[in-house]
């Protein structure tokens, strides 16, 4: 029964920090029907910036994550007015491209500069302890997030773009000012995520693609483009990974993930909250 | 004739291609073009898919892969002949696309993209869990073994090489024919607007799927051949999603939709990926400069070289097709 329980509360912290991940990719998609290719690459950036503070200034990640925070937005709105603006009204092959050939920069960089062994943090902290905070976390920057898109002016700006950009527009809304903030927020909560992985689990340049994928799935259980639905997709991921484990060859759970992901695709697209 | 320059100059490059490592008789320039031809035979064929349709594949690799292991076990297990096997690898890779495709092609633009990325993501962990097909450390020829049916590893090398020279001859062919048939009008009608094109009467899941196959039967049979001239397979290298990106890398760099594209596209996609492996300053760096190159390809010519040459040169605004 422990062993159950103890699957049981693991998922849940790993879910809050998936889901973290996946939000960024959720708000972006909703907001500009944009497919970030580019998210994987941002999620590593955020493990390396963890790595290089933890290194030089024996800063440890819950407190490099508030950088992580302020790199995000500002190369987010970089990010945009250099490969997105231009293309975003030109459908989804150029900007799946577009977000790709970033993905393709930044991992290129990276790889230059730190080759693709494998760190790790010693944080001198027991794993358990490292779940707890980056869960935690997770948890509040979720919560300032809904607070941000359903209390304040900007936050309702942007709800308003990814509902109807021309109504927007002649709403007197900054559609560009609004579309290149909310890139800039989903990057940085991929680097957040990112920030606080590397406290969990070793990680190498080649690391963000996994959990790229995974937050394809998150965002897919939770509805495309709803960045809260993203933190239950995630705790169901977390559980699902976990719980799941036990039960099977931990080798075949990504297997599952990918058939759930398609099932989802194609039988209830809007995701699991979606209603309808 | 004009207006078929570009299917002739194709047919002349692979010609080419094909051609120059025989008639030098030098191993090396037969890996340089092995690598070439197979590059244009992948873009030739997603551009059936990608170009024609308007659907994205973003996990074509998926077919290379399944070819690559259908093709691969049945040599090692049951020691098949290449041809035969080869065969079987394409025919596989084009009945999953097709089963596959009558589920995911109801699915658009970026949805339809994220299913191929997964459907690619399960092949993948799905086979590293096979034991029968080597698990995740993948499975190994006995070289003398396998490749003594054709008189050693030397004379296999080369007689695979002939046959890509086929089959990259043969894709371009069918793309070329598929075009000008009223089966590719169809396809294209699909890329314009696909209710209206429906509505019209054309049968447009059976013409997706008929596509999405095509797309895949090629990429099955190359996998194949890569596989069984490298010696050795594995999950990671046959599902690798980096090429399914190149795939698209090259079909949009040349021009998308046209027969001339994917084969200039390859062309040039790999000149520039050996220079910036070559090259000691940028080798470290070649993945960045790559996604340099694509983002400005994307962001300045959506339409590739051949639509930029359409644009801005009075002789080749009626060549390509």
């Amino acid at each position: 029964m422990n062993v159950y329980a103890d699957a049981l509360v693991n998922g849940i912290l790993l879910g809050l920090v998936y889901g973290l991940a996946a939000m960024g990719l959720a708000l972006i998609w909703g907001v500009m029907k944009v497919i970030n290719l580019s998210h994987g690459a941002f999620i590593t950036l955020g493990m390396f910036l963890s790595y290089v503070v933890f290194e030089s200034l024996h800063f440890p990640p819950y407190i490099s994550v508030f950088l992580a925070i302020v790199v995000g937005l500002i190369a987010g709105v970089i990010t945009y007015f250099t490969a997105l603006h231009r293309v975003l009204n030109a459908g989804e092959l150029s900007t799946l491209l577009s977000t790709y050939s970033v993905s393709l920069i930044i991992v290129g960089i990276l790889m230059f500069l730190f080759a693709t062994t494998p760190k790790a943090l010693n944080l001198g902290m027991n794993i358990f302890t490292a779940k707890i905070i980056a869960a935690a976390f997770s948890f509040v920057f979720s919560l300032v997030l809904y607070y941000f898109l359903y209390k304040t002016d900007t936050g309702m700006a942007i709800r308003a773009v990814s509902q109807h950009p021309d109504a927007s527009k002649l709403m007197g809304i900054d559609t560009v000012k609004i579309l290149a903030f909310s890139f800039g927020l989903g990057v940085a909560l991929a680097m957040a995520a990112g920030n606080l992985i590397s406290m969990i689990f070793p990680f190498s340049v080649l690391s963000g693609g996994l959990y790229e994928l995974k937050s394809f799935v998150i965002c897919v259980i939770g509805g495309l483009g709803n960045p809260l639905g993203a933190i239950v997709g995630g705790i169901v991921l977390g559980i699902l990974e976990n719980v799941f484990g036990l039960f099977v060859n931990q080798g075949i759970v990504p297997f599952v993930e990918f058939t759930i992901l398609l099932l989802i695709l194609l039988y209830k697209p809007q995701g699991l909250l979606g209603g309808h | 004739m004009k207006k078929h320059l570009g299917f002739i100059v194709s047919l002349l490059i692979i010609l080419a291609c094909g051609a120059y490592p025989i008639v030098t008789g030098s191993p090396m320039a037969r890996e340089d073009m092995f690598v070439m031809l197979s590059y244009i035979g992948l873009a030739l064929s997603l551009n059936v898919l990608m170009g024609f349709t308007g659907y994205v594949s973003f996990g074509h690799v998926v077919f290379f892969g399944i070819g690559g292991y259908t093709t691969f076990a049945l040599i090692y297990h049951y020691g098949i002949g290449l041809v035969p096997a080869l065969i079987a690898g394409g025919l596989v890779a084009a009945l999953i696309a097709g089963l596959l495709g009558m589920a995911v092609l109801n699915l658009r633009g970026a949805y339809f993209a994220i299913a191929t990325i997964g459907i690619n993501e399960a092949f993948k962990t799905l086979i590293s869990n096979i034991d029968y097909l080597g698990g995740a450390e993948g499975l190994f020829f006995n070289l003398r073994k396998a490749y003594s049916p054709y008189g050693g590893s030397q004379k296999a090398l080369w007689y695979s090489f002939i046959i890509l020279v086929i089959v990259t001859l043969t894709a371009l062919i069918v793309s070329f024919l598929v075009k000008r048939s009223k089966f590719g009008l169809g396809l294209f009608s699909i890329r314009e607007d696909e209710d209206a094109a429906k509505v019209l009467g054309i049968n447009t899941k059976l013409y997706k799927t008929l596509a999405f196959m095509i797309s895949a039967f090629f990429p099955g049979i190359i996998g194949g051949l890569f596989f069984f001239k490298n010696g050795s397979i594995d999950p990671n290298s046959a599902f690798h999603l980096l090429k399914s990106v190149e795939m698209i890398f090259m079909v949009m760099l040349g021009g998308i939709g046209t027969i001339f594209g994917p084969v200039v596209g390859a062309l040039t996609y790999e000149e520039i990926r050996s220079y910036l492996l070559i090259n000691p300053t940028f080798k470290d760096l070649h993945l960045a400069i790559s996604g340099v190159i694509l983002l400005l390809i994307v962001l300045f010519i959506p339409d590739g070289i051949v639509g930029f040459l359409r644009r801005k040169v009075k002789f080749f605004k009626e060549v390509f097709e």
